[in-house]
């Protein structure tokens, strides 16, 4: 895999200043147009055999998600069971991407999985907030490295973002891919969760991708899900164009991942058109983008029945996780 | 792959006549000296139309003086902004048809009439009809006075938007219409007096005369014409002002363009791509105020046309009835290869012309959006109006030199500006020689702010409260 040589991208010797100096050079970004932009690409229509194409592709791509303070084991299993068998009325439906828990449900969730080619992610770094100390963060995801996670989904400091403390936002990143490396040489896949919600602003959204694409992530990511505001259209929209605009100018190519407040088959649809129409046809696979989701795939699934057999089922018709 | 599945709108929302005849007195008239208007899109002839004599014109006017004299001007206002507000529900209850229907007869893609023309439309309609027993507030102090009889003329590029642009204010301040549509896009004007019935509009009050150039000159040098409204080329445009020299008829004049998109280095980039794009590429480029000249900033043009050769990659060009098309047929031959010499002309004079792959549909006629690249002011590209999908690229160096480029045209219409410093953009906005300067978008429109040119893209102004002085004067 290709690396970059950071102090080359940002044009000196890595501080706090000549990042923050490099992040603010950054051409802005126009609201009112990038909404517009979102807005209209969710007109586009999608129907037939497109539209079975990207409910497939939908599933393919979903982190299946269950982070709730409530977890059992029980519960991680039912869900695993799910991924493996989507849809038990037909045997094409594809699984989805992974699995996605909290560091202390991965051994049960790589157990419920079994031999099924579905990762399992953790989120980890003292999700959501991220309020400890990095130590603490380096801890949590070695555990789950160590408990089997193939990926692991981080948050960053956003404090110390909003701040301009954008340096330790970057050494913290670094420190947690550090954490993600296994005994054996290889790495556990790492997501850099933004919190676009927090950083309210799409000028800081661009500059967080940024800061993040610095560290050389496998994926940024939107939302934990925990915040009122989640994954948009528009903010995906922003993020494509950000890996886009990095793979043109590095030959890197890193992973969008919306997460939170997508649940209908409709939605994820519109997402795929914007990934197609901005990154390009090279993000269409579930290497490079994914849905963090809980209540989609029921959707989807439904919509596909529809689509095999011509007739809406119910919502008893697919199983709940 | 992701391809996307044709996904047309269906054809039969509309179910157009064999033949039309005017549309004088509140009926229309036997069909009579036919021509055939078809589908840009397919060549497919749609409906047999009148082309308007000398005599049509005579009894449309007479139809419109008499609706002036005897109803019209004897309503208040509050019953002729009811009969407006009657005109635009049915005009959001007929939208999908209309949107349809316009589709057919110019080529346009169904997303921009179903998403722009349409609601447009009745847009307009609502905002004058709210205007109408509000007369004394336009600035001619009480009691203003409509003019009579206004002869309207307008053109292929947005045909109904263009109706209401001018039907609308007309109506609102007591003036009686005989409005001809473009020759090649009659069929939703047709519709539209289909519509005048269905509102119970007072007879006469709208006439609808379609024909050629001769039916326009027919109607500007009518005699009991006091009012002459057009919209179309800067060429006809002259040839109206010499024919209503030295009479008492007013004008409006809304013509050509040529707008300058100045792009700064500190501008939004993406969006301002996405700026470029709508500015030039909207409506196959058939807009008087599009972006036709691109002015970047040297220091961002290289990433600018990067960016935007990516984004035009995107552009889906082809049957305007899919639902997922961004760019449709234009809208006749004869402007398809006005359009081909333009470029051509352009590429001889040192330009470099690109355009992304794109598949041309075998009927129809087709243009792929295109850039030229390496030209300067001196260029003909540069300096005519081609109306296609065309963009000049040039650059500039300081804000003066933008500018300086910018105003140097024969033409004053429009301009774009895009910068995140928004002193920049008050301060351009301000040296610009264009009606409209938009800033950090393109292409926006409101009923209620007022649109026209400097220079030869004409005189006064439509929408607002200006729009509406273009049909009133003081009181006796």
């Amino acid at each position: 895999m290709p690396t970059i040589d950071p102090e080359a991208v940002v044009g000196s010797r890595i501080t706090n200043q000549s990042l923050s100096r490099w992040l603010h050079s950054l051409p802005g970004v126009d609201k009112v147009g990038l909404e517009t932009r979102s807005a209209s690409l969710a007109t586009r229509s999608i129907k037939t055999t497109s539209k079975a194409w990207a409910l497939d592709m939908a599933i393919q791509m979903m982190d299946l998600t269950t982070l709730e303070g409530s977890d059992t084991k029980e519960r991680v299993r039912s869900l695993c069971l799910k991924a493996i068998t989507p849809d038990q009325t037909d045997s094409t439906t594809p699984q989805p991407a992974a699995i996605c828990v909290y560091g202390d449900m991965v051994k049960n969730a790589k157990e419920a999985l079994g031999k099924n080619k579905i990762y399992v992610a953790a989120v980890a770094t003292a999700f959501p907030s991220g309020r400890a100390s990095l130590p603490v963060k380096i801890a949590d995801t070695k555990d789950a490295v160590k408990a089997g996670a193939d990926e692991i989904d981080m948050v960053i400091d956003r404090g110390a973002f909003l701040s301009g403390n954008y340096l330790e936002v970057y050494k913290q990143i670094l420190a947690v891919k550090a954490a993600c490396e296994r005994k054996d040489g290889t790495r556990a896949h790492l997501k850099v969760i933004l919190e676009t919600g927090e950083l309210e602003t799409y000028d800081n959204i661009r500059r967080a991708s940024y800061l993040a694409m610095l560290a050389g992530p496998d994926f940024i990511k939107t939302s934990t899900g925990k915040v009122s505001v989640n994954a948009t259209l528009p903010i995906t929209l922003l993020m494509l164009q950000a890996v886009k605009d990095w793979f043109d100018q590095t030959k890197i190519q890193i992973g969008v991942k919306p997460a939170g407040g997508i649940r209908t088959a409709k939605d994820a649809i519109k997402y795929l058109v914007v990934v197609k129409e901005t990154a390009g046809e090279k993000w269409l696979t579930p290497k490079y983008f994914r849905f963090g989701a809980s209540s989609l795939l029921n959707d989807v699934l439904m919509q596909r029945q529809k689509l095999t057999t011509g007739n809406y089922s119910g919502r008893d018709y697919v199983s709940v996780d | 792959m992701f391809d996307y599945s044709p996904a047309p709108e269906s054809r039969d929302l509309v179910k157009f006549q064999a033949s039309y005849g005017h549309f004088i007195g509140g009926k229309f008239t036997k069909p009579a000296n036919s021509y055939s208007t078809i589908n840009p899109a397919t060549e497919e002839v749609l409906a047999e139309i009148s082309h308007g004599t000398a005599n049509d014109v005579d009894a449309a006017v007479k139809s419109a003086r008499q609706a002036y004299e005897k109803t019209w001007s004897k309503l208040d206002g509050a019953t002729r902004g009811k009969y407006l507000y009657r005109i635009a529900r049915i005009i959001q209850e007929r939208s999908r048809e209309l949107a349809v229907a316009e589709t057919l007869n110019n080529g346009k893609p169904i997303k921009e009439t179903r998403d722009v023309d349409i609601p447009m439309v009745a847009s307009w309609f609502f905002y004058y009809a709210g205007w109408a027993d509000k007369l004394d507030y336009a600035g001619l102090g009480a009691n203003p006075m409509a003019h009579g009889v206004a002869a309207q003329i307008v053109p292929w590029n947005f045909p109904l938007m263009m109706l209401a642009w001018k039907i609308a204010p007309a109506l609102a301040a007591g003036n009686t219409v005989v409005l001809k549509p473009a020759e090649t896009t009659p069929l939703t004007a047709l519709l539209f007096a289909e519509i005048c019935q269905q509102a119970e509009l007072p007879d006469g009050v709208v006439n609808i005369v379609t024909g050629f150039g001769d039916t326009g000159a027919a109607m500007v040098g009518h005699s009991d014409v006091n009012k002459v409204a057009f919209t179309g080329s800067t060429d006809v445009g002259r040839i109206i002002a010499k024919q209503i020299a030295g009479t008492e008829k007013k004008a409006t004049l809304e013509l050509g363009g040529k707008a300058a998109n100045i792009v700064f280095e500190d501008a939004a980039l993406d969006q301002a791509v996405e700026g470029i794009v709508n500015g030039i590429f909207f409506n196959q480029g058939h807009v008087c105020c599009a972006g036709s000249r691109l002015l970047v900033q040297e220091s961002v043009q290289d990433v600018v046309i990067k960016k935007l050769k990516a984004r035009m990659e995107t552009i889906r060009l082809g049957d305007p009835m899919d639902k997922n098309t961004d760019i449709g047929a234009i809208n006749s031959k004869e402007q398809l290869t006005k359009i081909d010499q333009l470029v051509k002309q352009g590429v001889k004079e040192g330009g470099e012309s690109w355009a992304p792959a794109c598949a041309m549909p075998k009927n129809g006629f087709w243009y792929a959006p295109t850039i030229i690249t390496g030209v300067a002011p001196t260029n003909t590209v540069v300096r005519e109006e081609i109306f296609g999908p065309v963009l000049s690229v040039m650059t500039f160096r300081t804000p003066a030199e933008a500018v300086s480029k910018a105003n140097n045209s024969q033409y004053g219409l429009s301009a774009g500006v895009w910068s995140e410093k928004g002193s920049r953009i008050l301060k351009l906005a301000d040296q610009l020689n264009a009606g409209v300067v938009w800033a950090n978008t393109f292409n926006q429109f409101d009923p209620a702010s007022p649109f026209g040119g400097f220079k030869e893209s004409g005189y006064g102004r439509e929408g607002g409260r200006h729009g509406l002085l273009s049909y009133l004067k003081g009181s006796n």
